[in-house]
């Protein structure tokens, strides 16, 4: 360790206009008591693909980092406010709140955002955490289903995972969930759009390297939702898909449709062992 | 190898001059690639321009190959990328018809590279109307033009050791 970073610097010094690459070493702690698995070794499912999984906090300048480390400099932790105030508040005809079933989130929300998105035998499919909110809503609140990745469904989603932060990432990938698994790495692998690059060719083959002024992480989704200071508000998952999608001049999909969730599922799973650490901050 | 490729550039001359005499320039789906990926002549029938070819190189709508590339030359342009190899020496090291077959379609001179096809217009997944997410409407032009490509080649035939 000692001695890479001491090559590192005398690479700096031959070459000065060579960039710093790939992850630090920093170690993020949040609220000075929550101790993040911020890289881990890759599942085995990745099958050499990543020697090491890596969360994108390493990736973002220390200031951006730092913001993350304590609630009251986390703005994400605003939105994850508003939501608790809607977890309490009773909706629909049946005029039921969340916490009427399940108390308090910290109590029983602990390991949603660890196992989701997950099968639902019930329901015979694969559901995110939007999804299985909008079913309590639809079917046990007798309310509307938020829209996928509306601020509303988002910042509950932030909730939920604010009291999972620090549990390892562990979705199951096989059983009911293997053909989503299988659909989602396909699509990992696909080099959509005029521009032809895959989601593989940004953050596996070229994490750690700047494309023009952003610094690549693995693209990982332990961090989701994340608070990002270009938007200054919670962003999901499937949207970001959309944006990265789009940069590679290419029809997208939509947040919520099924080739996303099935993405979801894949992404998800690349992060298996890393800290559960939404809201996260990124730029 | 690179005397292959000279070779085969030379028994393209005389292909590419003939569809040039009919259109003035080749159309992206004619482009004759040589064994190595190397194209001979010209796509425009007309010579480069280095000073455009900056401003393609650089230029987010056009080429961003700034994006991927760092260029020493190009002082004032920051944030190069580092996902593509460093072209500052590019001038030397490649010849002005191996520069045109990878610009064009780097898929040609290197298998399965993440850089994109500037010169190409299908055999794309899910091809999109620019930026906008939305679907392309019908058949997409090339990213770059013709001349656009001819003149980013001379652009980069002008990346020597100073
Ligand atoms: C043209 C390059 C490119 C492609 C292709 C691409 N991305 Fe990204 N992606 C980026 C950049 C740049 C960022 C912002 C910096 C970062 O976090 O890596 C980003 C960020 C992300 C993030 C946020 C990570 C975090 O910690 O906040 C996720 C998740 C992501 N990408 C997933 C994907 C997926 C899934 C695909 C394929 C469907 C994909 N990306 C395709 C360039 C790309
Ligand atoms: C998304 C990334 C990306 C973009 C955009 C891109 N390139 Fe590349 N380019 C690469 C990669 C990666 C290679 C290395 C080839 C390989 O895969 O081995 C490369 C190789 C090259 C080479 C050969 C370097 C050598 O001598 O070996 C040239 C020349 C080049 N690119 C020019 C350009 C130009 C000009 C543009 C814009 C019109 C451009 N590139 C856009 C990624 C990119």
């Amino acid at each position: 360790m000692k001695f890479k970073a001491m090559t590192a610097i005398a690479a700096l010094l031959l070459a000065p206009a060579a960039f710093a690459g790939g992850a630090d070493d920093d170690v993020l702690v949040i609220n000075g008591e929550i101790e993040m698995t911020t890289k881990a070794d890759a599942p085995a499912h990745l099958d050499g693909a990543l020697d090491q999984v890596i969360s994108g906090w390493h990736f973002r300048a220390d200031e951006t980092q730092q913001l993350e480390t304590d609630d009251f400099e986390n703005q994400g932790m605003i939105f994850v406010d508003q939501a608790i105030d809607q977890w309490n508040t009773a909706a629909g005809s049946e005029g039921k709140s969340c916490a009427d079933c399940h108390g308090a989130p910290e109590d029983n929300m602990a390991m949603v955002t660890a196992t989701y998105p997950k099968y639902d035998s019930d329901a015979g499919e694969l559901q995110t955490v939007q999804m299985q909110m909008n079913e309590c809503r639809t079917e046990r609140m007798g309310a509307d289903p938020w829209k996928y990745d509306s601020g509303a469904a988002v910042n509950m989603e932030a909730l939920i995972a604010s009291v999972g932060r620090g549990t390892p990432v562990q979705v199951a990938i096989d059983g009911d969930a293997a053909p989503y698994y299988e659909q989602g790495k396909e699509m990992y692998y696909t080099r959509y759009g005029q521009l032809e690059l895959s989601c593989a060719n940004c953050h596996e083959e070229n994490f750690g390297n700047y494309i023009r002024a952003d610094h690549l992480s693995q693209g990982q989704i332990n961090g989701f939702p994340t608070y990002r200071l270009k938007n200054a508000k919670l962003n999901g998952v499937q949207s970001r898909f959309k944006g990265c999608i789009r940069d590679t001049r290419a029809e997208t999909f939509s947040p919520g449709s099924d080739e996303f969730v099935a993405l979801e599922l894949y992404v998800k799973s690349r992060g298996n062992g890393l800290s559960v650490e939404g809201p996260s901050v990124r730029n | 190898m690179r005397l292959t490729a000279i070779a085969a550039a030379v028994t393209l001359v005389a292909g590419v001059a003939h569809a040039e005499s009919h259109s003035g320039a080749v159309a992206p789906e004619d482009v004759q690639y040589g064994e190595t990926g190397a194209v001979a002549t010209s796509l425009s029938g007309m010579p480069g321009d280095a000073a455009n070819g900056q401003v393609v190189f650089s230029t987010k709508s056009m080429g961003n190959c700034v994006s991927c590339h760092a260029v020493a030359q190009l002082t004032d342009v920051p944030f190069q990328g580092e996902v593509g190899p460093e072209l500052t020496w590019s001038g030397e090291s490649r010849s002005e018809e191996e520069l045109r077959g990878i610009v064009a379609n780097a898929k040609m001179s290197f298998d399965g590279t993440v850089m994109p096809a500037f010169y190409k217009t299908n055999g794309y997944i899910r091809p999109g109307n620019g930026y906008t997410g939305k679907a392309a409407e019908g058949d997409l032009p090339p990213i770059l033009t013709a001349q656009q490509v001819e003149d980013v080649v001379a652009f980069l035939l002008t990346l020597k050791e100073q």
